[in-house]
């Protein structure tokens, strides 16, 4: 089976001076050598800190921005080479959330006109048919049909996601793009939008390119994540296998840092001595290599590449063989407490799940 | 520890008047109290009141449009009551804030060294030669490297992480009793935020502050805290150490918060999730603030408000319903 989208060595480098008469002098090089692939109705995670590159990496592939090197491939298509028409019919296919939900809606269209835009643009739905179908895709966000005469200012920051959401569905895309798509959210609306995420990933076989900084949501939702560092991926795998034991020394300091909701949970953090050195001007060998605390020679001079094992757990790393286990990396928040879980099992089940309640019982207390 | 807490804050209501002559009641009757050395989370949404109450104990509310009223107890001092010459004296001194963007919240104009040493020139005097030495020593202490070269620059040449910790260092700056970091780490990247905190940590061992940590992140709140309050539409819905908050809350809205968090060793295929709004402050309801998105809610919820009263030793709710484990064994 041929995977839905298929990157091979993504460049891109930007321009950041240029001399007076335009020649470039410096270059940001915010992606420099991706390699992925991804399948349909899966979600592939893309991690790392500000300025690693993974925003770049997902506008590179809806080609909003041109790479300079390497290739892209939608469903088997190499994407590069399509002309304007093509390119404007392979967007039904593919669609973008944006992180913050105030910004990606424009606050002049009712939610219906933004809703009926890409209806019309792609000629998807006859214009008699347009209301009907807005009212399909509110109700598939969990949003009332009626609100779609209403502007973006009238709704919360969660209602705003979901209608950011019922657009990119509007198309009938394959893939969607999320980049930090509940950062800007409160806790407890964010775990609606991953929820809705969630669902619409397994009723309509979506797939996911989800780009967080977050790594316990990232843990939750990915089937397979990559790490960024600098523009270059450092290390790829399942989720479950590289939150087991991260094997790249940036993933495991990455990951040994994730706060997690409990009180003396058993920690082993790393954490990194020394700055983030700028893409403007990235070390040479290992890009990691200025604040690794396994830092040897080699790393200073020569650039690792990303190694696959046998089960698809790919490190670019020098020493992946000699590093001490990292078994114990990944802080444990050891899930619930037995009360807690019922208690949020009961919350989560509703009045009937508790007993006793419901504004109708007159407030008898069992106990 | 000395006798009786650092700051206690009891009865404190902040309204909002806004230009419509709508009213809306950011804060309604929070009380709360931080012993010295001990460090406070209060944690709740956008919008819940937690951090004007922060900016109350610093006295930095308009006077035109909020009303506010209360105790605040600091020091020695009613903090509302206090005129805004000694507020002065206080505020950088023994009262220190750290806000959420360290990128707004330095002026861009000066280079940090001068408004580290603006502060310790306006509270502690001496010359400009001695504040400067301090000014290094300071951001020594938060671990920027090279203070000697680092502090005559300005704040633009600084990243994000950086910049935190100039925030922290020109807080730190007078010694302060209190230390109010809202939203510290919010928007730091997780390596960063393992530095920030750590920091924290650090400097609450080495000077014994007292700290209110204003957060929604409850993986930070378990971390560095060691009481937390829970607010929701402006009041204080639950009290208690944070063991027991984290594996043993008694108010819904904890329960539903704790239940939507993605957890790293469960993995589950739904998320809890509150359902429903925060009620509209301009009105807020009769009863229970909580009671119209709350699975445990019963008739007598909406008639009168609940008190917040104790459910055992030093873990405060404000549900009737509490204890909550009732419910479910």
């Amino acid at each position: 089976m041929t995977a839905l989208l298929e990157v091979e060595s993504l460049v891109k480098h930007f321009v950041a001076e240029r001399s007076l008469f335009g020649r470039p002098l410096a270059h940001v090089k915010a992606v420099d050598g991706v390699s992925f692939s991804l399948e349909a109705g899966k979600t592939l995670a893309l991690v790392g800190e500000s300025g690693c590159g993974k925003s770049t990496v997902s506008r590179l592939v809806l080609r909003l921005i041109e790479p300079d090197a390497g290739s892209i491939r939608f469903e088997g298509r190499d994407l590069l080479s399509l002309d304007a028409n093509a390119l404007r019919k392979f967007r039904r296919e593919a669609q973008i959330i944006f992180q913050d939900p105030y910004a990606s809606l424009n606050p002049r269209m009712t939610v219906g006109q933004i809703l009926s835009e890409p209806l019309a643009l792609h000629d998807l739905v006859p214009s008699a048919q347009r209301r009907e179908r807005v009212a399909e895709l509110l109700r598939l966000v969990g949003l009332e049909p009626r609100l779609a005469r209403r502007y973006p200012h009238e709704f919360s920051g969660g209602q705003r996601q979901r209608i950011a959401i019922a657009r990119a569905l509007a198309v009938e895309p394959k893939l969607i793009i999320c980049d930090e798509p509940v950062s800007a959210l409160d806790v407890s609306i964010r775990s609606q939008i991953l929820n809705l995420l969630r669902e619409l990933q397994d009723r309509l076989g979506l797939a996911y390119i989800f780009v967080s900084h977050d790594l316990a949501v990232v843990k939750h939702i990915a089937d397979h994540v990559a790490v960024m560092n600098l523009g270059q991926i450092v290390e790829t795998a399942e989720a479950d296998a590289l939150f087991a034991a991260p094997s790249h020394p940036y993933s495991r300091a990455l990951l040994s840092a994730i706060p997690v909701p409990k009180p003396q949970a058993k920690r082993s953090r790393i954490v990194l001595q020394g700055e983030i050195p700028s893409a403007l001007n990235p070390p040479p060998g290992c890009r990691f290599h200025t604040r690794c605390p396994y830092v040897v020679e080699r790393c200073r001079s020569e650039m690792p590449q990303l190694a696959a094992d046998g089960i698809g757990h790919a490190t670019a790393c020098h020493r992946t063989s000699e590093l001490p286990s990292s078994a114990a990396i990944v802080p444990s928040d050891g899930g619930f407490s037995p009360v807690l879980e019922k208690l949020v099992a009961a919350f989560s089940g509703g009045p009937e799940a508790v007993r006793g309640s419901g504004v109708s019982s007159l407030g008898t207390d069992p106990a | 520890m000395s006798a009786g807490p650092l700051i206690e804050i009891t009865d404190l209501r902040i309204r909002f008047h806004g230009d419509d002559g709508r009213i809306t009641h950011a804060v309604d009757g929070v009380d709360l109290s931080v012993a010295n050395g001990a460090t406070l989370g209060l944690v709740g949404e956008s919008g819940c009141g937690k951090s004007v109450t922060s900016l109350a104990i610093m006295g930095l509310l308009p006077k035109q449009s909020a009303e506010i009223s209360g105790a605040i107890r600091f020091d020695g001092f009613d903090l509302l009551k206090t005129p805004d010459q000694t507020l002065r004296d206080l505020r950088g001194n023994r009262l220190a804030m750290i806000f959420q963007e360290p990128m707004t919240s330095l002026n861009p104009s000066f280079t940090i060294g001068d408004q580290i040493i603006e502060t310790i020139l306006r509270h502690r005097g001496g010359s400009r030669k001695s504040a400067r030495a301090r000014a290094i020593e300071l951001l020594r202490r938060v671990h920027i490297p090279s203070p000697e070269r680092r502090i005559d620059e300005y704040p633009h040449k600084l990243s994000g992480g950086m910049r935190q910790r100039v925030m922290i260092a020109m807080a730190l700056a007078c010694d302060p009793r209190l230390l109010i970091a809202d939203e510290p780490t919010t928007a730091l990247d997780v390596t960063l935020q393992a530095q920030i905190l750590e920091l924290m940590r650090e400097l609450k061992a080495a000077s014994g502050a007292a700290i209110i940590l204003i957060t929604h992140d409850l993986g930070v709140v378990a971390e560095v805290c060691d009481e937390v309050a829970v607010m929701y539409a402006g009041e204080i819905v639950e009290r208690a150490p944070v063991d027991e908050l984290f594996s043993a809350p008694q108010h819904p809205y904890t329960v539903g918060l704790l239940g939507s968090i993605p957890r790293l060793d469960h993995r589950a295929e739904q998320l809890a999730t509150i359902e429903g709004m925060v009620p509209n402050m301009a009105q807020p309801p009769a009863g229970c603030r909580f009671a119209a998105r709350c699975p445990f809610v019963l008739e007598a919820c909406t008639k009168a408000p609940p008190p917040l009263t104790e459910v055992s030793p030093g873990h405060l709710s404000r549900c009737i319903r509490a204890p909550l484990e009732r419910l479910v064994s």
